[in-house]
């Protein structure tokens, strides 16, 4: 039996910090920037003091900032305590997840009016220490010690991957360079540069310093060039991969009947799914994640649409292949049809099949613990015929975020509607 | 063949005597590497320990050039890449390792579906002393 929220829940105001690196500011001057903003973003105005409740995503603050035990904090300091405070960690899942459990508290009847948050703190440690922290969202009993670093497990799927349907890495360069296109277009996207604009960036540095100013006959040359983008984990290079990065966003969710009391136009939480798994090595394939799939499934049959219904996604790319096989775990192309998707420019927002408006994790940025809840952000704004430069045309009134933790341990799916 | 409970450390403790051991369903049949307590199976929770033969296939694999702090430790990074990869077991049941024995210089020449056999890699010196997965690539 497919079961559904116990009454209808929605969106009413959405903000995020900007993504990047910012020496001096901890997750809690972040989330206040982007609590800041969420409370502008609600059309008719309403009083903080209404919010019942908070639900903060944050995978590992306990690690990156030596601060565990931050969604009362987070209460605090936008002003909220005594209100109960939870977090929720599922890995890079963790708002994903957090924003589910404020819909579901929302459903039960507990509450009316809920604030979701997603937050972390990343750069404050060197790059072997973040390195150390996120393969702790892998097995580190039966994974870690064979050598294995994020960017290694999924590497080790794009290998799984490339063998199966003879792709070639050319489609994951595609990723990266449609997805910075998006960014350049995002003001609160850590990386507002297209590769281009990266080309034109190296060769004025290049000028400035007397140095000999490099060449490259394109883009591409440029991606396949192992001085401009080295390997991490191969075959992904540093321009397959989500940057390391600081971020808050935060939703305010309110129970459907509430809903126009806030705005004319709120996003409805028409489907969530989430599903867990076991470690990488022990699933039945390795060119998807079958707990994507289930999630995928889930939210699909609450929502009462299928994939084809869905206008724009913001799926989880922490690296160029979790693009492409998201897309196929979504539905959106056959198994081993989202390389060629990718290469024929499918996903791009002129595309049939618009992926990543925001810029995805791999230009906007990747904190961890936020990247779920900045999914909504985009999402909101797209809907809502906010998303400026970036805006799809059209009016799209269906999306779809994708979120997963780990390498697919966790995901979360939800699907909104702008009625 | 061995009252040991199914956990990580006597995972680690048979592969320090140089043994791959996994856990075998006398209920079922499935064998399961690395160990389970439990069976997901058919729920049963009183397993066996079985010994594996370590022969095995590469599944899939990366050649890691930025490495954690562990492996940096054991001499691994920017200038010295390693291999870890998922190996198909003879048995079954997918596990990961390092991978020895390819040419990690040359990524692209590693075959999957290449026979592998297990290797048993030693690092740290004395208390810290312990042993590792590995596979090395069959000649």
């Amino acid at each position: 039996m497919q079961r559904k929220p116990g009454r209808g829940v929605a969106i009413v105001g959405a903000g995020m910090s900007k993504f990047g690196a910012f020496p001096g500011l901890a997750t809690r001057d972040l989330f206040v920037e982007a609590f800041r903003e969420l409370l502008a973003s609600v059309d008719k105005g309403f009083d903080a003091r209404d919010i019942e409740a908070l639900y903060i995503g944050n995978f590992s603050s306990d690690l990156f900032e030596g601060q565990a035990h931050t969604a009362p904090i987070m209460a605090d300091w936008v002003g909220l305590t005594p209100r109960p405070a939870t977090r929720v960690e599922d890995a890079c899942a963790s708002s994903g997840v957090a924003f589910r459990e404020g819909l579901i508290a929302i459903a039960s009847g507990l509450y009316d009016i809920v604030l979701v948050g997603g937050i972390e703190k990343m750069t404050d440690l060197p790059t072997a220490r973040v390195t150390d922290t996120l393969a702790t969202a892998a097995d580190v009993t039966y994974e870690t010690p064979a050598g294995f670093t994020f960017p290694g497990l999924y590497a080790s799927m794009a290998t799984a991957y490339l063998h199966a349907y003879g792709a070639t890495p050319e489609a994951f360069l595609k990723v990266g360079l449609k997805n910075h296109e998006n960014g350049a277009l995002n003001p609160k996207a850590q990386f507002g540069q297209r590769i281009a604009d990266i080309i034109e960036a190296r060769k004025a540095s290049a000028a400035k310093k007397g140095k000999p100013i490099p060449t490259w006959a394109d883009e591409l040359a440029f991606l396949n060039d192992e001085r401009a983008n080295p390997v991490i984990a191969w075959p992904l290079r540093l321009y397959d991969c989500s940057p390391i990065s600081d971020g808050a966003a935060a939703l305010l969710l309110v129970s459907e009947e509430l809903a126009r009391r806030f705005t004319d136009a709120p996003l409805y939480v028409i489907g969530s799914g989430q599903a867990s798994d076991g470690a990488t090595h022990d699933r039945p394939t390795l060119t998807g994640i079958p707990a994507a799939q289930r999630a995928a499934q889930l939210a699909y049959a609450m929502a009462g649409v299928t994939s084809a219904d869905i206008q724009l996604a913001e799926v989880h790319d922490c690296f160029t292949i979790a693009e492409i096989m998201a897309t196929e775990d979504l539905g959106f192309f056959a198994p081993g049809e989202g390389w060629r998707a990718a290469i024929e420019g499918r996903t791009a927002r002129t595309g049939d099949r618009p992926i990543n408006t925001s810029g995805g994790l791999k230009s906007k940025g990747h904190p961890v613990g936020a990247s779920g809840a900045g999914q909504v952000v985009e999402i909101w704004k797209q809907l809502r015929g906010e998303a400026g430069a970036r805006q799809l045309p059209g009016e799209p009134c269906l999306g779809l975020t994708h979120n997963v933790g780990g390498t697919g341990q966790t995901c979360v799916v939800h699907i909104f509607e702008r009625r | 063949m061995s009252e040991k409970p199914f956990t990580g450390t006597a995972f680690y403790a048979f592969l320090k005597e140089h043994k791959l051991m996994g856990a075998r369903c006398p209920t079922c049949g499935a064998i399961y590497a690395p160990p389970r307590p439990f069976c997901p199976a058919c729920f049963n929770a009183e397993l066996e320990w079985v010994e594996l033969s370590g022969a095995g296939r590469l599944a899939s694999y990366s050649v890691i050039v930025i490495a954690p702090t562990a492996m940096i430790e054991a001499g691994y990074g920017r200038e010295h890449p390693y291999c870890s990869g998922v190996v198909e077991l003879a048995e079954g049941p997918c596990i990961s390792a390092q991978i020895l024995g390819v040419d990690v210089a040359h990524p692209e020449t590693i075959a999957i579906g290449t026979p592998v056999k297990v290797a048993f890699i030693e690092r740290g010196e004395g208390e810290a002393q312990k042993t590792f997965l590995g596979f090395e690539v069959v000649p």
